[in-house]
C-alpha cells in the first residue's frame, strides 16, 4: 500500500507553473529519491505535501487520507515530519529542548498544571525529558544536550534537526537535501545515518538530494524532475541511463551527454 | 522533618524565597518608619507595576517574537476595568463584584468546556457550588434571576469586616482588570495575529491609539469614569505589599509557564516558525496565548497602577508611553525576566531619581536618559542580561543519564568499521 501518493499535484506561483501534474507514488518502507536540477519543483512538492503552500491543483493522499487543505501542524501529526533545505534547528535552544519540543503534543499536561507545577506536571515533563535523552543517545547527542543548537558543528546541526523530525514520530520522513554544504567525511557518516534510521524505525523516507552518489548510493527508487515536470522513474541504474535525465543534468548534445557519464 | 522539606521543590530554592521576602521586608520597614519618603513608597510601587506590564510584553516580543506595541491599551484597559468595580463598590454599588462573579463563571464554563485536566476539575467544582448556591437561593428568596443571585452573593462582602471586604473587593477588580485586557486581546488577536513583523507591531499601535480615543470619551457610556477630565474617587488600595505580591506571581508563572512544553512551544515560534508548524506544533494557537497571557499581566498592572494614583487621566495611556515597556523590555534584554524585573526598576528609579538633580537642571534628564538609552544599544544590544536568567528562573539541568541498552548510531557505526 501506498503510504504518500499525489495526482495532478500543480502549483502555480501567480504565472509561473513551478510544479505541474506532479504523481508519486510512495510504496510502504525503503528509500526514495526525488532528484532533479536547481528550480525543478521539488522542494515545492515537499512544501505541499507538508502543507507550508497550499497546492493550486491535485491531491495528496498520507496513509489513506488527503490531506490537501490541512494545517501544516496537523499533517506533523498525522505522521509526515520533515527537514529543510538550509537547516532550521531553533538556534538559541539547547539540544535537548529542540528535541523537547518535537514530543510537544505527547506532553501530556496543560497550561495549569504548568504553572502550579503540580505533581502530574512533575512526572509527565520527567517522563519527556527521559525519552528524549534516551532519544538523543540514539543519535550520539547525548553529551551535548545543554549545549545551544547554533554552536553545534554544521554536521551534527543536520543531525540533530533530523533528529528532532524523528521525534515526531513520523510514518513519513522528507529530507530536503540533506548533504547540502557536508565535506565527503561528512557525508559519508549522514548516508551511514539514513540507513541506521530506516532499519531501526521502520519508516518510509522521501529524499531530495543534488549528490547523485549519495541518491544512487541509498535510493531503490527515484523520481527524476526537470521544469515542474517528472520526466523519469525507476531503479537508481535505470534512471542513469535515462537519455531525458541525462540531457536535463547535462543538456543536449549526445556526445558530451555521453561521454561525461562514462 | 526538615530534610524532607528541603528536597521538596520550594525547598530547593529556599534562599530566594528568604531573598525575596528580605527585600521586602526591608523596603516595608524602610516605608513604615517613614526613612523612605511617600513620594519614593510610590516611585518603587510604579517599578513593581511597571515590570508587570514588561514582563507580560518580554512574553508576547521577547519569548514568543510577536512585535507589539498594544500592551500600553491593555494596561489602560485594564486600569478602567477594575477601577470601575471598587469605585462603584467604595459607593455601596455590588453591581460591579457581581459582573466580576459573571466573569468568573463564564470563565469556570469555558474551562470546563476546552480546559483539560487540573483546571477543568477546579473549573467543575465552582460551578457545581455555584449551581447549589443559585437553588438554596431560589428556594429562600424566592427569585429566579441568577443576576440576583450574584448580587446577593456580593452583599456578603458589605457585612464583612471593612478591612477584609475592602481587599476582596480590590483582588476582585485586579483579576476583572486583568481579564478583562486578556479577553479583549484575545478578540484583537484573532484577525491580527495572522499578520507578521512589522504590520503587526503597527496594528497593535493602532490599537493603542484607539483605547486612548475611547477613554477620552468613555464618560458617554459609564458617566463616572469622566471621559477627558480624569476619573477621580477610585480607592488608593495599592500599597508596596501589593505590588511585590504580584510581580512575585507574575515571575513565577511566567517562569513555570516558560519552562514547560506550552512555554518550549511559545519560544519555537519565534526561534523559527516554519520548523516549529513542520515540528506540530500549532503556531496560531501559541502566539494567541503568549498574546492574551502577556495582556492579562499588562491588564492587572494597570488595575494596580489605577489603584495607586487617585486620578486616571486618559493622558497616562497615549501611545508615546507605550515605548516605556519596550525600552524596559529591550533594555533588560530580550527573553530575560531577570532583566526586565532589573531594567524595569533601573527605569523608574533613574528616571525620577535624575529629579535630584540641582536646581534649574532638571530637564537635562530628557537629555541624559535617551543618552544612557544611545550608550547600551550601543556597547550591550543584548540588553543588560541578554537571554541570561538567574538562580530561581534558570531552566533545570537535566542530568544526563545512564545509555540506555539498544541499538545506537555508535553502535552500529562500531560495528560496521570493525566489519570493514
Amino acid at each position: 500500500m501506498a503510504v504518500l501518493k499525489t495526482e495532478g499535484l500543480t502549483k502555480f506561483f501567480g504565472g509561473l507553473c513551478a510544479v505541474r501534474d506532479f504523481g508519486i507514488e510512495v510504496p510502504e518502507g525503503g528509500l526514495h529519491g526525488l532528484i532533479g536540477p536547481n528550480g525543478a519543483g521539488k522542494t515545492t512538492v515537499f512544501n505541499m505535501v507538508t502543507g507550508l503552500y497550499p497546492a493550486s491543483e491535485g491531491s495528496i493522499v498520507f496513509d489513506g487520507q488527503s490531506v490537501v487543505g490541512m494545517e501544516p501542524h496537523q499533517i506533523t501529526q498525522l505522521g509526515i515530519a520533515r527537514t529543510f533545505q538550509n537547516i532550521r534547528i531553533f538556534p538559541n535552544l539547547t539540544v535537548l529542548d529542540n528535541v523537547r519540543i518535537a514530543y510537544h503534543s505527547h506532553a501530556g499536561y496543560g497550561f495549569l498544571d504548568a504553572v502550579l507545577r503540580t505533581r502530574h506536571f512533575e512526572q509527565k515533563e520527567r517522563e519527556l525529558s527521559e525519552r528524549t535523552q534516551d532519544f538523543l543517545d540514539v543519535f550520539g547527542l547525548a553529551d551535548l544536550q545543554d549545549e545551544v543548537a547554533s554552536s553545534l558543528p554544521y554536521g551534527q546541526q543536520r543531525r540533530l534537526e533530523i533528529a528532532r523530525a524523528l521525534a515526531a514520530d513520523p510514518k513519513l520522513l522528507l529530507l530536503d537535501e540533506p548533504a547540502a554544504g557536508m565535506n565527503p567525511q561528512e557525508t559519508v557518516e549522514l548516508m551511514d545515518l539514513i540507513h541506521f534510521i530506516r532499519d531501526r524505525f521502520a519508516l518510509t523516507i522521501l529524499l531530495i538530494e543534488h549528490q547523485m552518489r549519495v541518491v544512487m548510493g541509498i535510493c531503490e527508487w527515484i523520481t527524476v524532475m526537470d521544469f515542474g515536470e517528472v520526466i523519469a522513474r525507476g531503479t537508481a541504474r535505470e534512471v542513469q541511463t535515462n537519455r531525458q535525465v541525462i540531457e536535463a543534468y547535462l543538456g543536449k548534445g549526445e556526445v558530451a551527454g555521453a561521454r561525461r557519464r562514462a | 522533618m526538615i530534610k524532607r522539606v528541603a528536597q521538596t521543590r520550594l525547598g530547593t530554592h529556599w534562599k530566594w524565597i528568604v531573598g525575596v521576602v528580605a527585600v521586602y521586608a526591608v523596603g516595608q520597614l524602610m516605608i513604615s518608619l517613614g526613612i523612605l519618603t511617600t513620594y519614593w513608597a510610590t516611585i518603587l510601587q510604579k517599578a513593581c507595576i511597571m515590570a508587570i506590564v514588561s514582563l507580560g510584553l518580554n512574553l508576547i516580543y521577547g519569548f514568543n517574537g510577536q512585535f507589539s506595541l498594544g500592551q500600553w491599551g491593555f494596561y489602560a484597559i485594564g486600569a478602567y476595568a477594575s477601577a470601575d468595580i471598587t469605585y462603584r463598590w467604595a459607593r455601596g454599588d455590588m453591581s460591579g463584584l457581581a459582573v466580576v462573579l459573571t466573569t468568573l463563571l463564564l470563565g469556570a464554563v469555558a474551562l470546563v468546556v476546552w480546559g483539560k485536566g487540573t483546571a477543568r476539575r477546579i473549573a467543575a467544582g465552582v460551578l457545581g457550588m455555584a449551581v447549589v448556591g443559585w437553588i438554596v437561593h431560589i428556594v429562600v428568596v424566592g427569585t429566579f434571576s441568577p443576576w440576583a443571585f450574584l448580587v446577593d452573593v456580593c452583599n456578603v462582602f458589605a457585612v464583612m469586616p471593612g478591612f477584609l471586604s475592602q481587599e476582596v473587593a480590590f483582588l476582585a477588580a485586579l483579576f476583572f482588570g486583568g481579564t478583562v485586557a486578556a479577553v479583549v486581546s484575545y478578540f484583537f488577536g484573532l484577525p491580527v495575529l495572522k499578520m507578521g513583523g512589522d504590520y503587526f507591531g503597527i496594528a497593535t499601535l493602532g490599537f493603542t491609539m484607539v483605547v486612548k480615543v475611547l477613554a477620552d470619551n468613555a464618560d458617554s457610556v459609564f458617566p463616572e469614569m469622566k471621559g477627558a477630565r480624569g476619573m477621580v474617587g477610585t480607592p488608593q488600595l495599592t500599597t508596596w505589599f501589593w505590588a511585590c505580591l504580584f510581580l512575585v506571581i507574575t515571575v513565577v508563572v511566567l517562569r513555570n509557564l516558560l519552562q514547560s512544553s506550552t512555554g518550549r512551544a511559545v519560544i519555537s515560534v519565534r526561534e523559527d516558525e516554519t520548523a516549529a508548524k513542520a515540528m506540530g506544533i500549532d503556531t496560531t494557537k501559541y502566539k494567541t496565548l503568549a498574546f492574551v497571557v502577556g495582556s492579562f499581566f499588562a491588564g492587572l498592572a494597570g488595575a494596580l497602577y489605577a489603584h495607586r494614583y487617585p486620578t486616571l487621566h486618559p493622558t497616562a495611556f497615549h501611545f508615546v508611553k507605550s515605548f516605556d515597556p519596550l525600552i524596559i523590555v529591550v533594555f533588560g534584554g530580550l527573553g530575560s525576566l531577570t532583566g526586565t524585573v532589573v531594567a524595569a526598576f533601573a527605569w523608574a528609579i533613574s528616571l525620577e531619581g535624575l529629579r535630584l538633580l540641582p536646581a534649574g537642571m532638571e530637564l537635562w534628564r530628557y537629555v541624559i536618559y535617551p543618552l544612557i538609552l544611545l550608550l547600551v544599544m550601543l556597547l550591550r544590544p543584548q540588553g543588560l542580561l541578554g537571554g541570561a536568567e538567574l538562580g530561581f528562573l534558570r531552566a533545570r539541568i537535566w542530568p544526563r543519564r545512564k545509555a540506555a541498552a539498544g541499538s545506537t548510531l555508535e553502535a552500529v557505526e562500531g560495528a560496521q568499521d570493525g566489519s570493514a
